[in-house]
C-alpha cells in the first residue's frame, strides 16, 4: 500500500509539473536576443585623421565631397598676415562602392597634382561570436604632378611623373572616447633625382582621436620617416574635429604644406622648431547617390 | 496491480491534457520583423528601417514583446547612421531597445478564423535605458494560421534621454514609428 501511495504522490508531483510548465509562458522572463555580432562603428569621425587616411570609410553609395585647405606659414611674419594670404588646397570626391570598398580621386594645386586612391577593409574590429580586437585596411594612392619641370634637362616620361603610396592602417578604438591608429607606410618615387636617392621611402605613421565632447574631437598624426629625403622634417599636425550633422569640419596646425601621401609625408618643409606652422581645415560634406537596399521599398 | 494501472492511466489523461493546454498556448514567434521610424525635422529626411526585429506574443494571455538592436537601423547616409549611434542613443552603452506589453483585447480575436482584428496595446517601451509606458492601437492579422501585426505610434525623444543640439530643428521632437511584423 506505501509503495502505491509513493507512486501516486510522484505522479502527482509529476502531473503538476507539466500543469505548471504550460501555464507559465512569460514572454517577459525571457532575456531576449543576445547582441551576436557587434561591430565597432566611428573609430574616426571621418576618413582623414588630419592629413592622413582613418580606417573610416565612407559609406556605401555615398559620396563625400571634400575641400582641403591650408594657408601659409605662422613664420613668415606680419607681412604675409602670418600665413594667411597664401593658400593651397586640394578639391576631393571619395565615394563608397560598398561598406568596405572605397574610392576617391583629387585634385590638388601644389604641385597641380592629381591623385586617386582605392581603400578596402580587410577587417573590422568587432565583439561577440567574433572577437576581433583591431581593425586593418590597406589604402594605395597613386599621385601624378602634373607641374611642369623646366629644371630637368629632357624631357620627362609620363610616367616620371608619378608617384605611389601603399599604407596599412591599423586602428583600435579603445573606448568611446579614445582611438588609436599605426600607419606602415610604404611610397614609391617612379623617378628621383639622383642614384643616390632611393625610390622607396618607409615610414610609420601614429594617430590618435580623444573625444572630448559628443560632437569635438581632438586628433593628431604624425608619420615617423625611416629612410629620409634630405632637408625635410617629419610631419606632426594636431587638429580639432566639429561635427554638425552633415558636414564634419576639421580644424588644424600642420608643418606640412602637401595633402596627398607622398608630398605631406616624405616632403614636409616646415618645422615646428622653426615654427613653419601652417593653420588648415577640411571641409566635409556627403551626400547620398544610393539608398541602401532595405531603404529602397519604403513609402515615407 | 489494477489500481496502479488506473493511476497510470489517469496520469497519461492528465498529461494529454496539459499538453492540450500547452497546444491552446500558441508562441507566434519572428526573428524578421520590421520597425521604421521618421523624426525629420527639416529638410532633411531623418529616417531609418530595422529588419531584424524580433517579436514574440502569446495567443492565451496577450503577452507581447518586440526586441531590436540600435546599430541595426539603416539610414540613407552612413554618417548619419554613426550620428544617431554616437550621438544621440549612444549604442555601445545602450545596444538594444525593446518593449513589454500585453494586447488587451486579445479575447477578441477569432485565432482559428482569417481576418483583421484591431487591438489595443500598452506596456512599456525601453529605449536608450529609459522606460515609459506606451498605448497604442494596432491591427492583428490572420491569414491561414499565419499572424502579422501592424502598428504605428509616436513617442517624444526627449522623454527618453535622448539629448542633442537637433532635437525640434532637424530632427522634429517626435518620431513616429511604424512596425510590422509577420509572424
Amino acid at each position: 500500500m506505501l509503495k502505491l501511495h509513493s507512486y501516486l504522490f510522484i505522479l502527482c508531483i509529476l502531473a503538476m509539473q507539466i500543469n505548471s510548465q504550460a501555464q507559465k509562458i512569460d514572454l517577459f522572463a525571457e532575456t531576449g536576443t543576445p547582441v551576436t555580432t557587434d561591430v565597432t562603428t566611428s573609430i574616426f569621425k571621418t576618413t582623414r585623421i588630419v592629413n592622413g587616411q582613418s580606417i573610416e570609410n565612407v559609406g556605401a553609395g555615398v559620396l563625400d565631397f571634400r575641400i582641403l585647405h591650408r594657408f601659409g606659414a605662422l613664420s613668415q611674419g606680419g607681412y604675409n598676415f602670418f600665413g594667411l594670404d597664401q593658400a593651397t588646397m586640394r578639391l576631393g570626391l571619395d565615394y563608397g562602392i560598398t561598406k568596405k570598398l572605397m574610392i576617391g580621386i583629387g585634385r590638388s594645386t601644389f604641385e597641380k597634382q592629381y591623385d586617386a586612391f582605392v581603400k578596402y577593409k580587410i577587417v573590422s574590429q568587432q565583439v561577440g561570436e567574433h572577437n576581433i580586437p583591431l581593425s586593418i585596411s590597406y589604402v594605395g594612392t597613386s599621385i601624378y604632378k602634373s607641374l611642369k619641370d623646366l629644371s630637368l634637362a629632357y624631357q620627362p616620361y609620363t610616367s616620371d611623373k608619378f608617384s605611389f603610396a601603399h599604407q596599412i592602417l591599423i586602428a583600435r578604438k579603445f573606448n568611446d572616447q579614445f582611438s588609436l591608429q599605426i600607419t606602415p607606410t610604404l611610397l614609391h618615387y617612379n623617378i628621383v633625382e639622383n642614384k643616390t636617392i632611393p625610390n622607396d621611402f618607409y615610414s610609420l605613421g601614429i594617430g590618435f582621436r580623444q573625444k572630448i565632447s559628443k560632437r569635438v574631437n581632438i586628433t593628431t598624426e604624425y608619420f615617423y620617416r625611416y629612410n629620409k629625403l634630405d632637408g625635410y622634417y617629419d610631419p606632426l599636425s594636431v587638429g580639432v574635429d566639429i561635427e554638425t550633422g552633415g558636414h564634419v569640419f576639421q580644424l588644424h596646425v600642420s608643418n606640412s604644406t602637401g595633402m596627398t601621401e607622398r608630398t605631406f609625408i616624405n616632403e614636409t618643409a616646415g618645422s615646428w622648431a622653426k615654427g613653419d606652422l601652417r593653420f588648415g581645415f577640411n571641409i566635409s560634406r556627403v551626400f547620398t547617390l544610393k539608398k541602401p537596399k532595405e531603404l529602397r521599398d519604403i513609402k515615407w | 496491480m489494477k489500481k496502479i494501472l488506473i493511476i497510470t492511466s489517469a496520469f497519461i489523461l492528465v498529461s494529454i491534457l496539459s499538453v492540450n493546454q500547452l497546444q491552446a498556448q500558441k508562441v507566434y514567434a519572428t526573428k524578421t520583423g520590421q520597425i521604421f521610424f521618421n523624426a525629420t525635422g527639416g529638410l532633411e529626411k531623418i529616417a531609418a528601417v530595422n529588419n531584424q526585429v524580433d517579436s514574440k506574443f502569446v495567443d492565451a494571455t496577450g503577452q507581447i514583446i518586440f526586441g531590436v538592436l540600435i546599430k541595426g537601423f539603416k539610414f540613407q547616409n552612413q554618417l548619419m547612421e554613426d550620428h544617431f549611434n554616437e550621438n544621440y542613443m549612444e549604442s555601445t552603452q545602450f545596444p538594444k531597445a525593446d518593449f513589454k506589453g500585453y494586447i488587451l483585447n486579445i479575447k477578441e480575436v477569432n485565432f482559428t478564423k482569417d481576418g483583421v482584428y484591431p487591438i489595443q496595446v500598452e506596456g512599456a517601451l525601453n529605449i536608450h535605458g529609459v522606460s515609459q509606458k506606451v498605448s497604442t492601437k494596432g491591427t492583428l492579422s490572420l491569414k491561414q494560421g499565419k499572424a502579422s501585426i501592424e502598428g504605428e505610434f509616436s513617442v517624444k525623444i526627449k522623454d527618453y534621454g535622448i539629448k542633442g543640439l537637433y532635437i525640434g530643428e532637424k530632427i522634429a521632437n517626435d518620431a513616429v514609428i511604424k512596425l510590422n511584423c509577420q509572424y
